[in-house]
């Protein structure tokens, strides 16, 4: 819609590679991808912004379940995604972190309705027309290196992160880490909920611009710099990642800031190209089982629970609707992102 | 009428019921209807309003720059719309010549008519219908007025869950109501129809003579029947009146030339002396008795119809009375030589009237002289059982011929094998009339042990 020649010349190009290379590679950057084979012939098809190292545990456990079905699993990223889901690529099961994306896929028309017990077991507000599930509520963080923050006070609030970046440059110039929000969805749309919630953003973000600020796709990248001390902080992690890797990693700590909280709901919808809809049902339910648990533990990836239902408290999670289109809408993207790097990028 | 409706419609209470029923059930559905069609009408008028405020909040932030119109989507715009439902949402901000943002082939059917109008329309767009709402605003670009057209289109299935739930609730109230007035239509059906069966009762309540006119209270509608009833009943009671009036003035007539005639063949018969002519004036004067008695009895008759209307209650000795009518009738059961034995003890207490009691007693005993053949006895006896006292006469005659007793007793009935006896047939109708204004009534049996009839007064003691 905001390219339709390009879109239409993209999907055309996607259709062709796909129906002969039988792979959907054409049209998007793979960044990892691995094919666990079942003993059946069905394989299903998942495009995922998920790492392989949180995703594989749950793979595992549902192959177990269901030896006969094989997963083709590819990691790209969530921009990646949403464009080739948009542009007609085959996937039969679309996970993402961007929810705005995903949502605006099943806006567009192009996820299928899909109903279960599981998916009735749901809270309203984790689901959205019974195209798109959320299974995860995953808050955004800020990671901080224990050796470049020893003897530092830990900041509870923004206010009082603020001021300890200002009064200590020499700890923090060009040791501070974020989403480049041009590259990442995810970090996008922290950055505008953000944005949304609070001015106190927009004053951190001048802040960290004058810092030298580094920019990251991606939040793995930005936990192993923390690790290696080369980033003091990192600010808008996703907070699953990073508790996984502090669970093996004491170099890492997470700062609790008290202030407010912004918590992402990581999503799955079944696209409408999917060929293989029965066996991402599966996949979706054993999804949603995951999501549905009542411990944290067990996997990386918080339980749907993690979060307080959206009407209860001020801070829940980002509401499944349609507001997310706003800061997809091509004029406030730019506007945002010219703000943005206004403050950033100086 | 068919069986089936015949059962449904040929009760008053029945029909009603129906009636009132399919009303209920017409009103309940079409108060259904109402409600649905309404709560649609809303929730589309609530989706509108939400869209035009939708839209009315993207116009308002549009601006310029320089020669550029800008636009920053508010996200209240987007985030109001949530409130219908999980609906599907598309928008499209343009100028004449160029989308400047949205879904590029969302093209509305009709633009406004002037800036502060707004156009609505549903179409199908992307495989779904769609409200679309567009509102339009003026943006003076540099110097140059640019007419900006917003429109905001959102699926319909929020509204139709929200009018769906609605519809669901009216149908059950619906029903509920219509039970109701089932019930209490069956309850006001049963309540107005009170009075008539009450009524219909008090009339099936009443005796076979009754014939006084009914006093109750009765609806209006119910009062043109009961003043046409007891109309009715005082025209037919007139008329019996009058013809027992006649009856009774016509058999004194006959009565009395009659004892003029039997006086004057007794004369002629103490005056012939030819056997023949003695045989024949004899025969006169038994015609004539049995004339006499026949007038006698309609007398009887008709003075019991009139007497029993308003019955005399005074104190009565059975036994004295039995005694009195016996003794009147020895002198007849004497010309036959029959036996007439008495034997009732006093006292027997009844109340009634002595006139129709000893009426009804000389008709049975007279009865039983005139079939009793020559040299027997006729017993007269009193007992009382079970607060009742039974005066019974049995004689020795031919008895009852084989035939349905109670039929005897039916005005103007004979028995079979009365051949050669005069008679009217009235004996037994009277005294069971009399008896029956009274309380009691009249047995006829064959007794076993031997020949002849056993007929029994049957009276309430008092």
């Amino acid at each position: 819609m905001r390219h339709p020649r390009t879109s239409r010349l993209l999907s055309t190009l996607a259709g062709l590679i796909i129906g002969l290379a039988a792979s959907a590679s054409g049209a998007f950057e793979i960044e990892d991808h691995r094919l666990y084979p079942g003993t059946g012939e069905t394989v299903i098809r998942v495009i995922s912004t998920a790492d392989l190292a949180v995703f594989e545990p749950f793979l595992q456990t549902f192959q177990e379940e269901q030896p006969e079905i094989g997963v083709d699993y590819t990691v790209v990223s969530s921009v990646d995604l949403h464009a080739a889901i948009q542009e007609g690529a085959s996937f039969d099961l679309a996970i993402s972190s961007a929810m705005d994306l995903q949502f605006q896929i099943a806006n567009d028309g192009g996820a299928r309705a899909y109903r279960s017990q599981a998916t009735d077991a749901l809270p309203a507000w984790a689901r959205w027309r019974d195209q798109v599930f959320a299974f995860t509520a995953e808050p955004a963080v800020a990671v901080i290196s224990r050796a470049r923050f020893d003897g530092l006070p830990r900041p509870r609030t923004r206010q009082e992160l603020i001021a300890l970046l200002r009064e200590r440059p020499e700890i923090f110039a060009e040791a501070v880490g974020t989403y480049d929000i041009r590259v990442s969805g995810l970090g996008y749309l922290f950055a505008t909920q953000e944005a949304r919630n609070s001015d106190i953003y927009w004053r951190l973000s001048e802040l960290m611009g004058r810092l030298g600020t580094r920019l990251y796709c991606c939040s793995a990248q930005m936990i192993d710099d923390v690790a290696t001390g080369d980033l003091a902080i990192a600010y808008n992690v996703l907070g699953s990642y990073a508790a996984e890797r502090i669970a093996r990693d004491d170099r890492l700590e997470i700062l609790e800031l008290e202030d407010y909280e912004t918590v992402m709901l990581r999503t799955a919808l079944i696209p409408a190209t999917a060929t293989e809809a029965d066996g991402a049902a599966l996949l979706l339910d054993r999804l949603l089982l995951e999501g549905l648990r009542q411990t944290e533990a067990s996997w990386a990836l918080p339980p749907v629970s993690a979060a307080d239902d959206p009407g209860a408290t001020a801070y829940g999670p980002i509401r499944l609707g349609p507001a997310l289109l706003v800061y997809l809408d091509p004029l406030n993207r730019e506007s945002f992102l010219g703000a943005w790097s206004d403050a950033l990028v100086q | 009428m068919s069986a089936a409706a015949r059962v449904w419609l040929g009760s008053i209470g029945r029909r009603l019921t129906v009636l009132l029923a399919v009303i209920a059930a017409l009103l309940a559905l079409l108060s259904w209807w109402m409600v649905t069609s309404f709560a649609r009408e809303a929730a589309e008028r609530t989706q509108d309003n939400v869209l035009i405020a939708s839209a009315t909040t993207i116009a308002e932030a549009l601006w310029s720059e320089q020669d550029a119109i800008r636009l920053e989507l508010p996200y209240s715009a987007f985030a109001m719309l949530d409130a219908i439902g999980e609906d599907r949402v598309f928008y499209r901000v343009a100028t004449a010549d160029e989308t400047l943002t949205g879904y590029a082939d969302l093209l509305p059917p009709s633009l406004p008519a002037a800036p502060g109008d707004v156009a609505v329309a549903t179409l199908t767009y992307r495989g779904d219908a769609v409200r679309l709402v567009t509102v339009q605003r003026t943006v003076l670009a540099g110097q140059r007025p640019v007419t900006v057209m917003v429109s905001v289109a959102q699926t319909r299935s929020g509204v139709g869950a929200i009018s769906a739930g609605l519809s669901r609730t009216a149908a059950l109230l619906s029903f509920g109501f219509f039970l109701l007035a089932v019930g209490l239509g069956a309850v006001a059906t049963r309540s107005s129809l009170r009075p008539l069966n009450s009524f219909a009762g008090a009339v099936a309540r009443r005796g076979p003579s009754d014939l006084r006119p009914l006093r109750r209270e009765v609806p209006d509608e119910l009062s043109p029947l009961l003043a046409a009833l007891n109309r009715l009943m005082d025209r037919l009671g007139q008329s019996i009146r009058r013809s027992e009036e006649f009856i009774a003035e016509a058999a004194h007539r006959i009565r009395t030339p009659l004892a003029s005639v039997r006086a004057q063949a007794e004369l002629a018969l103490h005056t012939v002396e030819k056997d023949g002519e003695k045989q024949m004036l004899r025969r006169v004067i038994r015609a004539v008795d049995e004339s006499s008695r026949s007038a006698g009895q309609l007398l009887d008759h008709a003075t019991v119809s009139f007497r029993a209307d308003a019955l005399a209650r005074d104190p009565i000795d059975l036994a004295d009375l039995a005694g009195r009518v016996t003794a009147s009738l020895q002198p007849t059961a004497e010309m036959k030589d029959i036996a007439l034995n008495l034997d009732a003890d006093g006292p027997a207490r009844i109340s009634g009237d002595a006139v129709l009691l000893e009426s009804a007693f000389r008709n049975v005993l007279d009865n039983a002289i005139k079939y009793s053949p020559e040299d027997t006895a006729i017993t007269v006896a009193l007992d009382g059982e079970n607060g009742h006292w039974r005066l019974s006469v049995r004689d020795q005659g031919r008895g009852f011929a084989d035939e349905p007793l109670p039929e005897l007793k039916e005005r103007f009935r004979r028995g079979r094998n009365v051949a050669q006896v005069v008679g009217s047939g009235l004996g037994l109708t009277i005294a069971e009339d009399a008896l029956e204004a009274h309380g009691g009534h009249l047995d006829l049996t064959a007794p076993k042990d031997g020949p002849g009839a056993c007929v029994t007064l049957v009276l309430p003691a008092s």
